[in-house]
């Protein structure tokens, strides 16, 4: 477990609406250096709209959100940019360019971002990114020809290319088999330990809160009602809690 | 009782639903104009995506060859046999060389190209940008330090206006070619005395007006496929419904241009 030292992250009185859809409704949030956080929380509920704001993808309505020390809101351009390299987002639906191979896909942050790279030193890291999430042979394939875990794995491989201080996991273990789900969760833990980043973890898969998370934040209500170790969120009495821990342990 | 309800209930209902329309429709217009203006900005700024426009002139150009190789050619086959009836009742057969050349270098060639292209290449730019929407990959791209409508529309918009021209200059020869063919089996014409009739029939203007026709068709196809690819809705309906949109509108503007274009340079021509 990490050791709780500065807040990387901080988000205070985060608020965030679709129409007459209120998602968000004043979020605070403290993430330390090399802790993993669960965000916890039923689908719809505001999860993925929160790490959105995180990388600017969207402006939040009120509230700020620092990270890295930087007010995410105040960015722009060159600067964004550069901000959005220290920050790795391993997307739901992987987000691989489907007309681009593996080597391209892993390939496209890299040369993009860092200059000055001959071609032995990005062909170096492309096959370690690949190595170290244990998928090499497939670096001339295409994304289509991948499973929905193998394509995990390469989203977030594509990320750790940059060695992102933070990492974002957006549902990383959605629709995947349970053994693929522990590979997918060891992952996770291995980067956290081989890069000591700083992780956020969207999920309603309970196992892998557990196995992953130092910390868990229930989003209810658009809010983070219950927030600390996994055993003491789940202690909690609240029947929507209960509920959520009987339908993945229980039932 | 219930139909004065019903009544009074549907009239501010219709009235607000005929301004909505309005508003959405301006609104629209108003995204559209802020698109194009920042296709210019980004298009002028570096840095500059030369390798992926490459590529995507490759895609548009080389993969639309076969089949504009085979309309062209149809077209100056069908186009010739049509018109000899006409001019053979006031025995001006002769004339068919200049005739098709008009024809094809002012019309059929720069047209039938980009409604080819409309079909082929802005259904594809469509449904390829709207799918990457849909899976998150312009947001990946975004999120990766990347600007994607740097290096998805500016790349794809540029290669459509320079390709284009390009594929309406070889339609047109090839449209020549196969009204030659049918000329010369039905009126034993030299290819020679062809090639003299056709160069002697069209201007520089003719040339000049079409190939400055094609940027502008090809910038609208390109432009089209890339606005409602990227503005698309979320989910697979979104993604057709984004091709489909591609074509019909990007015809429609093409129709529309062609009227345009036609319009002003009868005016420079007659000056």
């Amino acid at each position: 477990m990490a050791e709780k030292t500065e807040p990387i992250i901080s988000i205070r009185g985060l608020k965030k609406s679709f129409g007459s859809l209120h998602v968000l409704k004043g979020v605070d949030l403290e993430v330390n250096k090399g802790e993993n956080v669960v965000v916890l929380g039923r689908s719809g509920t505001g999860k993925s709209v929160l790490i959105k704001i995180m990388v600017g993808l969207l402006k939040p309505d009120a509230g700020h959100v620092v990270v890295l020390g930087q007010d995410v809101e105040t960015l722009r351009g060159k600067e964004l940019d550069e901000f959005r390299q220290k920050v790795g987002f391993s997307f739901q639906s992987s987000a691989l360019y489907d007309s681009m191979s593996i080597r391209e896909n892993l390939e496209f942050p890299l040369v993009r971002n860092v200059r000055n790279l001959s071609r032995d030193e990005v062909n170096q890291a492309v096959e370690k990114a690949l190595d170290d999430v244990g998928l090499s042979q497939t670096i001339n394939q295409m994304p289509s020809e991948l499973s929905g875990g193998q394509r995990k794995r390469i989203g977030i491989a594509r990320t750790l290319i940059l060695k992102p201080e933070i990492m974002l996991y957006d549902e990383p273990t959605a629709g995947l088999d349970p053994i693929t789900s522990i590979e997918i969760n060891n992952l996770i833990n291995d980067v956290q330990e081989r890069l000591g980043a700083t992780s956020i973890i969207i999920t309603h898969d309970l196992t892998c809160a557990k196995s992953t998370g130092d910390r868990v934040a229930m989003l209810l209500d658009g809010r983070f009602e219950r927030v600390g170790t996994f055993d003491e969120v789940f202690a909690d009495p609240d029947e929507r809690i209960q509920q959520f821990y009987n339908y993945n342990f229980v039932n | 009782m219930q139909s004065e309800t019903t009544k009074s209930t549907s009239e501010p209902s219709g009235r607000s639903v005929t301004t909505r329309r309005f508003d959405r429709f301006f609104l629209e217009l108003a995204e559209v104009a802020a698109f194009i203006g920042r296709f210019f900005r980004e298009a002028l700024l570096p840095p500059y995506e030369f390798k992926e426009i490459v590529r995507q002139c490759y895609e548009v150009g080389f993969r639309s060859l076969l089949l504009i190789s085979t309309t062209g050619f149809i077209t100056g086959i069908v186009f010739t046999n049509q018109s000899r009836p006409s001019l053979s009742d006031f025995g001006a057969t002769s004339w068919l060389p200049s005739l098709i050349a008009i024809a094809i270098v002012r019309a059929l060639g720069p047209l039938v190209t980009a409604l080819i292209a409309a079909g082929k290449v802005g259904s594809s730019i469509g449904a390829e940008l709207g799918s990457m929407n849909v899976t998150e990959q312009i947001d990946a791209m975004e999120v990766s330090g990347t600007d994607p409508f740097k290096f998805l529309v500016v790349t794809r918009v540029i290669a459509t206006s320079f390709t284009i021209p390009l594929l309406t200059m070889y339609t047109i020869f090839v449209a020549l070619i196969g009204a030659y063919i049918n000329v010369s089996a039905n009126e034993q014409t030299s290819f020679t005395s062809y090639i003299q009739e056709v160069f002697g029939a069209i201007t520089y203007l003719d040339i000049f007006a079409s190939v400055l026709k094609s940027i502008v068709f090809g910038f609208t196809i390109g432009m089209v496929g890339c606005y409602k690819g990227y503005h698309s809705s979320k989910g697979t309906e979104g993604v057709g419904k984004a091709a489909n949109s591609s074509v019909v509108t990007a015809m429609f503007l093409v129709f529309i241009e062609e009227l345009l274009s036609l319009q002003i340079v009868s005016a420079i021509r007659g000056s």
